[in-house]
């Protein structure tokens, strides 16, 4: 990693006056409206300043002014790349609050759907990464598939971008007939363009060259400024709220088999027949956070066959939404899920009527953002945006 | 250790310090008193048997309501609420930790109440606590830049509290 006291980067004589750099809020790699200003000596970065804020739609103060139901489409409107996660997350939240139980059914069908929207997410996210270093092509292919996800949403619930689909008490509408054979459809033809994009990207000789021994985050500093998600397991902390979370949201995944991606020993699961750790690479920089979110993806395929199964079996209601004006009962609940970017939480007090006394986010990309003016203290300018994608955030979310 | 547990052991050590408690919750929480809200905190995450090392999220909650008819019937006096949201990595478990308020110090409206820093234990609260500062004002007493984080430097007052009026005009922008 190059830093400042890398002789091989700073010659004696080009130490210059300090300078003040503007990255953003209209910059191609900073996904989204975020401002850097970056601290400059030559090419060395000594102090990072990011300024976020541009993308504000109080959407807090708007959710103590709707019911929770009425308040779904706002939370699609945090984190767009995964509007069905950010969905299930106040969902979730609500039902807690109001100690409700989805039927089996709709159970399945929530991790059917949060699923195929966690591949959609990690696609834009492998995709803009690799825009990030300066290829083009890998984004092509990302979305090219994520677009059929995006058709198969569209048939689900009529939306692309802004479901709305998962909703307090189950969904809006049960999968329409034939749904499941596309999906399955989709998911044989999409295992072998994994291959594809780990060719043109994990094991890309000049991508590793960029993205290895970057930026690198330990586990201690990782649980201190509470990153999470593909972030902190790029860091080798096991944890996954799929796993270990609270029983209201786990019990989705009861008897689902699947392994957490984290490095142990030296290698990841299911490593058999993916690309091997290029040598350069740290645990805890760019690279292996990429690498958790490709391995994520394939996880989530074999997550949503397991769910295709289940769901096709099970009887009874997907899970009727609850009224529009439901009344909550007097208290309050917290829960975080695991969200494609990380840990996404929501907090409702209510005071005994049908409109929230208080409705708060914990963005997990405000977390995972506000790491990055340690990771890229003493890195190069050229750096900075390798640092940043490899964080995976949208501003949507951190903004709220 | 389950919650009982939990606070005998607290308020041995610093039971000058909790101020309430509510074990029965959804998500079961303890009060603690604004001025012994860094100790209790190093506390939580130090200890072995709790390692609370994980700040998930600070919330601010303003309890106040602007009709005197309703606000009657609340059951509560008006108040400002700083809500901590704890996880433990290694024995994973969260435990809440609320701080009371006054909505105004010393009563003096426009005086923002005080409650010590946590963000030398925990990184996230630095943030966290400029976002509850900036939306809900609450001064963090020892942050080390305490600034506006969400809205502009220059906007006036804070958005989240409930007798927050809209600005009619910002900048040459209509407000309402």
């Amino acid at each position: 990693m190059a830093t400042v006291d890398d002789p091989r980067i700073i010659e004696f004589d080009v130490r210059t006056d300090e300078m003040l750099v503007n990255m953003g809020p209209q910059h191609p790699s900073t996904h989204g409206v975020l401002r850097l200003v970056l601290r400059t000596d030559g090419e060395v970065v000594s102090e990072v300043v990011p300024h976020i804020g541009y993308l504000h739609r109080c959407a807090e103060k708007i959710g103590e002014n709707l019911t929770p139901r009425q308040w779904i489409p706002y939370t699609d409107r945090m984190d767009y790349l995964a509007g069905m996660n950010m969905n299930l997350g106040w969902a979730l939240t609500v039902e807690k609050l109001m100690n409700l139980q989805v039927p089996e059914k709709g159970r399945h069908l929530r991790v059917i759907i949060a699923e195929m929207n966690r591949i959609a997410s990690h696609l834009v996210g492998m995709g803009a990464y690799g825009l990030d270093l300066g290829t083009f092509s890998p984004f092509l292919y990302a979305f090219r598939e994520r677009e059929k996800i995006l058709d198969l949403f569209e048939e689900a619930c009529g939306a692309r971008l802004t479901y709305s689909y998962l909703t307090v008490g189950g969904a809006t509408a049960d999968l329409p007939r034939g749904w499941l054979q596309k999906c399955e459809g989709f998911l044989d033809q999409f295992l072998p363009v994994i291959d594809e994009c780990h060719a043109l990207l994990t094991t890309n000789s000049i991508f590793v060259k960029r993205a290895a021994g970057i930026g690198y985050l330990s586990p201690a500093m990782a649980i201190d400024y509470g990153c999470t998600g593909p972030v902190l397991r790029g860091s080798g902390v096991d944890q996954d709220l799929r796993r270990d979370g609270e029983a209201c949201y786990t019990s989705m995944y009861d008897g689902y088999a699947f392994e957490i991606i984290v490095e142990k020993n030296g290698h990841y699961p299911q490593d058999h027949k993916y690309p091997a750790i290029p040598p350069e690479a740290v645990l805890g920089d760019c690279w292996h956070r990429f690498y958790v979110r490709m391995l994520e993806v394939r996880q989530s395929i074999d997550l949503v066959r397991q769910a295709i199964d289940r769901y096709s079996t099970a009887t009874g209601s997907y899970g009727e939404p609850v009224k529009l004006t439901e009344k909550l009962p007097k208290g309050e609940a917290y829960l975080e899920t695991e969200a494609p970017r990380g840990q996404m939480g929501f907090y409702i007090v209510s005071d005994g009527s049908s409109i929230p006394w208080r409705a708060r986010a914990r963005s997990s990309c405000f977390c995972n953002l506000s790491v990055a003016h340690e990771l890229c203290r003493g890195a190069l300018i050229a750096d900075i945006p390798a640092i940043v994608g490899s964080l995976d955030i949208v501003m949507g979310e951190i903004d709220r | 250790m389950s919650g009982p547990n939990l606070i005998e052991r607290l308020k041995r050590g610093h039971g000058r310090y909790i101020s309430g408690q509510n074990l029965e919750a959804i998500d079961p929480w303890i009060e603690v008193t604004p001025e012994g809200l860094p100790e209790v905190c190093r506390y939580l995450r130090d200890e072995p048997e709790l390692r609370f090392d994980f700040l998930s999220c600070i919330s601010g909650v303003d309890y106040f309501e602007k009709d005197p008819k309703k606000a009657e019937k609340t059951g509560w006096k008006p108040h400002m609420e700083v809500v901590y949201h704890l996880w433990s990595t290694v024995h994973r478990r969260s435990l809440v930790v609320k701080v009371l308020l006054p909505r105004w110090k010393d009563d003096e409206p426009g005086q923002l109440p005080e409650v010590p820093t946590v963000s030398d234990i925990w990184s996230t609260a630095n943030w966290h606590e400029r976002e509850v500062y900036d939306l809900s004002g609450v001064r963090f007493t020892g942050h080390p830049g305490l600034r506006r984080i969400l809205c502009p430097e220059d906007w006036v007052g804070h958005p989240l509290r409930r007798d927050y009026e809209m600005p009619l005009e910002y900048h040459g922008i209509r407000g309402r």
